[in-house]
């Protein structure tokens, strides 16, 4: 067993157990998407692009009177400890899923009917909380594609390692760990869009567990605002 | 499952469904946070080491156990293998087709694999054969016989049936002889899953696919024997305050029990 917090109540990368890794974000970094955005969050490298809205194909996914979201999270070979095959696993395609289910809910999807909203992430390094990392990714490519939205999503997980609740897992806490639990928050709306946990927490801990992550996720969204405003108002300088 | 429907028909059915809901109805008379009969028939393939065929409503699952021998993941050298996998049968519902597992039956497959794993029902430890070379393999199979919703307990409830009731064909070497003995799986407790939906500011246990197919959020949570949250995984396109998360675990709690106490029943009936 590994020792995941010293006796000062330091995690191995010196992190306190509500502090979170440095998270930079940003946005537009994809010429040819209509939004983008570029976050690493500690070891994370991610790219997020959205593409469309525009017509669908092949046309039997159409909705008449709403557009459709199609998400796909995709780890580059190179972005693991040891080679990952470029065909996608199972828990990638569940990720996709995930991602995609958080961001119809930020999205007003009936005000492009008929028509496909398509956001591509791509793991090129990869740490603990890869998925939420990404979803403040796609959040923040979605805001700078111009798509009405209802607020921000931004994603941060905590845990539970050598018996403490933690904030924002990297990845040798969320393996030797004793739990891992991914959240994704509109931090106007207060409400969850992504919740998965795995691991064993009793209900008290579950709910400080909750309550430290959107708490994280509230730092992260200075963050993510900060970006967005850095770049819309340097173009407003011109 | 949500199948792509027309949204026009779906919002009308939601309206009606909203209707009925502010009596608190629902529309198979069933009280909000009230299951389907759950009916379970232990052990129907003899060639399996375990299974278990569960239905709750009308909706219908079936799941097999296989035990075979074979290497050990890298990082888990002192562990034997556990490995689920769910298929939504084409002749389950008209809305599917054959082809490669789906997002849908890979997302089912997913969280009853971490609600048996996280729990830790079964001690993996113990089905190691040769460190680092050669373990016990459990491979839980899945089948998807007819859909009427809340796919997920049904088949977590059939796989974790058929888990408990396998016997695997143990090998002891003694004295030089090699012995083979019928071993059930090293098994440390029963976990079970609930799963409700939101509609609205309603919340509904159990729901059927008609249900299902309007929800604004699903909630899968799976709980051990000390009542500790094992696993979870929200799905739906809408968000969740944390009032409501609260009050899901709340209502959930208590009937993970209820389940939990029919599972042990019927194990019990079976291999008093």
């Amino acid at each position: 067993m590994i020792k995941l917090i010293d006796e000062n109540g330091l995690r191995l990368d010196g992190r306190r157990f509500d502090e979170l890794r440095p998270v930079k974000i940003e946005v537009g970094v994809i010429k040819n998407a209509n939004g983008s955005a570029y976050i690493e969050h500690g070891k994370n490298k991610i790219v997020a692009a959205v593409y469309g809205p525009r017509e669908v194909h092949p046309k039997h996914l159409l909705i008449p009177d709403r557009a459709i979201v199609r998400c796909r999270y995709h780890m580059s070979p190179f972005s693991t400890e040891e080679r990952k095959p470029p065909q996608p696993t199972r828990r990638e395609i569940e990720i996709s899923l995930v991602l995609r289910r958080a961001m119809e809910c930020v999205l007003f999807l009936e005000e492009y009917p008929r028509s496909i909203i398509d956001v591509y992430v791509e793991v090129l390094q990869s740490d603990g909380g890869s998925r939420c990392a990404s979803i403040t990714a796609i959040s923040a490519a979605l805001a700078d594609s111009g798509i009405s939205m209802k607020d921000l999503i931004v994603g941060c997980a905590s845990g539970k390692a050598d018996g403490q609740i933690i904030l924002d897992l990297s990845d040798i806490e969320d393996k030797e760990g004793e739990g891992d639990m991914p959240v994704a928050y509109m931090p106007n709306l207060d409400k969850i869009t992504l919740l998965q946990f795995d691991g064993i927490f009793s209900e008290e801990e579950f709910k400080k567990a909750l309550d430290l992550a959107i708490m994280g996720n509230k730092k992260i969204y200075e963050v993510l605002r900060k970006a967005l405003m850095e770049k819309y108002f340097k173009t407003e300088e011109k | 499952m949500s199948f792509k429907r027309s949204s026009i028909i779906e919002n009308l059915r939601k309206t009606q469904m909203l209707d009925l809901l502010s009596k608190q109805k629902r529309l198979d008379g069933r009280a909000l946070n009230e299951y389907r009969p759950i009916t379970i028939r232990l052990n129907p393939i003899q060639k399996a080491n375990g299974s278990a065929e569960v239905s709750i409503g009308d909706t219908k699952v079936i799941a097999g156990v296989k035990v075979e021998t074979g290497e050990p993941f890298p990082d888990t050298p002192q562990q034997g293998l556990l490995i689920v996998n769910a298929e939504f049968l084409p002749l389950s519902s008209a809305m599917i087709e054959p082809g490669p597992p789906d997002e849908d039956s890979i997302e089912v497959s997913r969280v009853v694999d971490r609600g048996i794993r996280e729990s830790q029902m079964l001690n993996l430890k113990e089905l190691v054969i040769e460190p680092g070379k050669l373990v016990y393999c459990v491979f839980v199979d899945i089948d998807i016989l007819n859909i009427d919703g809340n796919l997920f307990d049904a088949a977590f409830i059939a796989a974790v049936l058929s888990i408990a009731t396998a016997k695997y064909d143990k090998k002891i070497v003694n004295e030089g002889k090699e012995e083979i003995t019928k071993t059930p799986l090293p098994l440390r407790l029963i976990p079970v899953s609930v799963t409700s939906i939101t509609i609205g500011d309603n919340i509904l246990l159990d729901p059927t696919e008609e249900e299902d197919s309007v929800h604004d959020s699903r909630m899968t949570i799976t709980f051990d024997e000390e009542g500790h949250l094992c696993a979870g995984q929200k799905g739906g396109s809408v968000g969740l305050s944390v009032e409501q998360l609260f009050k899901i675990v709340d209502l959930s709690k208590p009937k993970a029990e209820e389940i939990r106490a029919l599972i042990k029943k019927v194990i019990s009936n079976a291999y008093p």
